[in-house]
């Protein structure tokens, strides 16, 4: 059996998140010196170093998202576990925990409360395991486009807009429901009010 | 899969599976080159009901790393069509594929413009949150009045995402604070908690970034206050709860938000005083989470002018931080202090054994951390202890750190050294500990300190002798010993000192020393320079002729030494032993007492003023025979070349 093969049926992609909680935050890092409160980007990644997903709540261009995706990866990555969850990064705080398989790495700037930042990430979390059920890395894999749509609902512009866990996951199921609905005609020609 | 409300999208989770079965990269390659010929096939055809499913596959396949800009005209599309599904995907696209920075981006904002007034508030929701991800400044500027009105009238589910989107717009455009600044005031009075806390976040934006608008919102403490108490005081609410604290996403922002108000102003910090207490003490501390509402409170009492009682209360929660089983929090306790340690210096210091404590801590960051504050706390009453604990953390500190220890703990010791002879030793325990890690200068200034002590030159000459016998590994203090070697050789030779248990040396021994520096592969150019010069120096109070000859033939070796510095050397000091014999002995006379020439210089007292970089004296063994010396008794080998 080649390696890949092996790599594939690990048991590792089941593990639930949750249960498997561990505390390595890493901060988020601010690039943006304007504000100093403002989450910059949250990267998801595996262990092996793969991205599962990335949101962006500054402009940069392709190749520095790129780059600066790989030195965080690999820099989160060298950390042993019993370190701590916040390191200095370039000029901004990076914020990650593990769960399970799955890195969850925040950038946050100078300002902003780093402990605060770490219930972000469990509230994502909990988010995911509450729709998905026991949310485990290959919930995510294969259904990133709701892992973001999830993310979208509880953070917007890098900022929680909602506190309520009820509450979001309630919009979500809504919002699925509409869009289950695509099969009947598209929604009517004066839809704009 | 598991259960949920949407049903999976097949093809999607086809190629996902189908890449991931791949066993190389270049299969891997393959299989995303024949998809994504497939995807773009379909993004030319017309409305075959699978384009979400096509643009989706095309985002994974970004996500993976490949080039996917041909998709982002088809975002565009999806994003105007009237199918929820395909907006939701094609907005998303959009976030993953368009930024700010492409042309295509404007292309979109008449999509979002039409859908912001969308009668399905999900599809608002979309237009919303694309906005507030990567609107530029030019759509920001568009769809500034759209996002205004959405502020006024609408939905709690719509309020607080155009809050969130007006954040953002500040943020691009700061001049249209102003513009939302009415509206956002008005928001406070709303109970929903999202909108709330949309409101904090934009009106502390609004605040932070006009000073006016500032002013304007401190009336609005006593509201905040109010609310902060509902939250901290109010039963169980069980759609906000975690672990027993009511909505500390919203508590840590109305804190922020009160720090922003309060700062410089005696009348807003005043207002807030109580409640700041009553959260410091009432918010359980048991949970990460509790902790985080306490870290935002104690760095609102550091920040705002509030009362000498309440900052106490503020540092004694960062000491019990520091005391906390979970590292991040004892991180983050020894981040703030490190801030503080200027301004509310005595009340750090009440917290001094738990920081060194920490410098055992087995996490670099928080060792690095300790070490900071360490020195910081290092004062005049507390040196002796203090230096103890930090030669012991040399010893074992990671190698990363110990430069920085070894600088803090030198300039530490300059400031408060109790007396010469401890800070000579401290220096001297520092260069054997860490020798390879310290700055340069710190040989002439060790040099300058040495003969400033003229009481403790036997002393010192003494340890340095007994050093360099154990190991001559560490250049800078080779160098040392060599120089008081050359200097006070006579003092060591003479076999008795006051300070410390006398060694028996013969001229023979103190030779060996010295040439075993010379002929160690180990010693640079520089350390070599140091021995030969002391070599040479030991000419004077050498008497014996057999010693004599030993020190010209060890000079004449060097003669043809391959590095010119040392060649240079030991043919002039020949020249001394040829020709002018009878100058050497005023030549190589006793240095005089080198002068500091850097302001702030204490030894044992301590004047409060931060240390300035001690100049780098020159300290070349060449230089006495130089013309540059102040109390210049000897003549430089030219004037020596009078006929």
């Amino acid at each position: 059996m080649c390696s890949f093969e092996c790599f594939l049926s690990a048991d590792v992609f089941n593990h639930p998140l949750l249960p498997l909680v561990n505390h390595c935050v890493s901060q988020l890092l601010m690039f943006s010196l304007i504000s100093s409160f403002q989450m910059q980007f949250m990267l998801l990644f595996s262990r092996q170093g793969k991205l599962r997903l990335q949101k962006w709540y500054v402009p940069l261009s392709d190749k520095e998202k790129k780059k600066i995706t790989r030195e965080l990866v690999q820099t989160v990555l060298a950390r042993k576990p019993k370190m701590c969850s916040f390191l200095e990064w370039r000029d901004l705080k990076i914020v990650y925990k593990r769960y399970a398989s799955l890195y969850f790495c925040c950038a946050i700037e100078d300002q902003d409360n780093e402990l605060i930042t770490l219930e972000i990430i469990h509230r994502y979390v909990e988010l995911l395991d509450k729709y998905f059920g026991s949310v485990c890395e290959l919930d995510i894999i294969f259904n990133f486009e709701k892992a973001y749509f999830i993310l979208d609902e509880f953070l917007l512009g890098g900022e929680a807009q909602e506190t309520s866990k009820k509450n979001v996951l309630k919009a979500i199921e809504q919002a699925d429901l509409l869009q289950e609905e695509w099969r009947t005609p598209p929604l009517t020609e004066n839809y704009y009010t | 899969m598991h259960h949920t409300a949407m049903s999976p999208s097949v093809p999607l989770q086809e190629m996902i599976r189908a890449i991931r079965s791949a066993r190389t990269q270049c299969e891997e390659r393959g299989v995303i080159q024949r998809e994504c010929a497939a995807i773009r096939a379909q993004f030319r055809q017309s409305d075959n009901g699978g384009r979400s499913h096509n643009l989706a596959k095309l985002l994974y396949v970004h996500m993976l790393g490949y080039p996917a800009h041909f998709g982002q005209m088809e975002c565009v599309r999806m994003i105007a069509s009237p199918r929820y599904s395909e907006k939701r995907v094609g907005y998303l696209g959009a976030m993953m594929l368009l930024d700010e920075k492409q042309d295509a981006s404007l292309l979109i904002t008449n999509s979002i413009k039409n859908d912001l007034s969308h009668s399905n508030q999900y599809v608002q929701s979309l237009a919303l949150c694309t906005l507030a991800c990567m609107g530029s400044a030019e759509m920001c500027r568009d769809l500034a009045p759209e996002i205004d009105r959405l502020l006024r009238a609408s939905n709690s589910y719509i309020k607080k995402k155009a809050a969130l989107c007006a954040v953002h717009i500040v943020r691009k455009v700061h001049d249209l604070g102003e513009l939302f600044t009415p509206a956002a005031r008005s928001l406070l009075a709303e109970k929903n908690h999202g909108v709330l806390h949309g409101a904090v976040v934009l009106i502390t934006e609004l605040c932070e970034r006009n000073q006016e608008t500032l002013e304007r919102f401190r009336k609005t403490v006593p509201d905040l206050v109010q609310i902060m108490k509902g939250l901290v005081i109010s039963g169980y609410s069980p759609e906000h709860d975690v672990a027993g604290i009511s909505d500390p996403f919203l508590q840590v922002r109305i804190l922020r938000l009160l720090r922003i108000l309060g700062r410089n102003n005696e009348g807003a910090s005043d207002a807030m005083n109580d409640l700041l207490a009553q959260v410091a003490t009432n918010t359980d501390s048991t949970k990460t989470v509790g902790n985080a509402v306490l870290y935002e409170t104690v760095l609102t009492v550091l920040h705002i002018k509030s009362e000498s009682g309440l900052r106490v209360l503020a540092v004694n929660i960062l000491g019990r931080f520091l005391l906390n089983n979970d590292r991040n929090i004892r991180y983050i306790a020894m981040i703030s202090l490190q801030k503080i340690v200027g301004t509310d210096h005595n009340a750090v210091q009440r917290h001094r054994g738990t920081i060194v404590d920490c410098l055992k801590d087995q996490d670099a960051s928080v060792k690095r951390r300790a070490l900071d504050l360490s020195l910081a706390l290092v004062s005049a009453s507390n040196v002796r202890s203090m230096m103890k604990e930090l030669l012991l953390f040399l010893s074992s500190c990671p190698p990363e750190l110990r430069a920085q220890a070894a600088s803090g703990i030198f300039n530490a010791a300059e400031r408060y050294a109790p007396s010469q002879r401890w800070h000579i030793d401290t220096i001297l325990h520092v260069l054997t500990t860490a020798g390879g890690d310290v700055r340069d200068e710190t040989v002439p200034n060790l040099i300058q300190l040495i003969t400033n002590a003229s009481e403790l030159h036997c002393y010192t000459v003494h340890k340095l002798y007994r050093a360099l016998l154990t190991d001559i590994s560490q250049q800078s203090l080779v160098q040392v010993a060599c120089w008081c070697i050359g200097e006070y050789g006579d003092l060591l030779l003479r076999g008795e000192c006051q300070e410390t248990e006398p060694v028996q040396v013969t001229e023979d021994d103190v030779l060996d020393a010295l040439e075993t520096v010379l002929q160690s592969h180990m010693s640079s150019p520089a350390t070599r320079g140091f021995a030969l010069t002391a070599t040479m120096k030991l000419r004077t109070p050498l008497s014996l002729t057999a010693n004599t000859d030993r020190i010209q033939s060890i000079v004449s070796i060097y003669g043809s030494c391959i590095d010119v510095e040392l060649q240079q050397r030991a043919v002039e000091y020949n020249a001394l032993f040829r020709k002018y014999d009878h100058m050497r002995a005023a030549v190589l006379e006793r240095m005089p007492v080198i002068e500091k020439n850097s302001p702030g210089h204490t030894n044992g007292e301590s004047t409060g003023e931060p240390i300035k970089d001690i100049q780098t004296l020159k300290v070349k063994q060449g230089e006495p025979l130089l013309p540059q010396q102040p109390a210049n008794q000897v003549l430089t080998l030219t004037q020596m070349h009078v006929v």
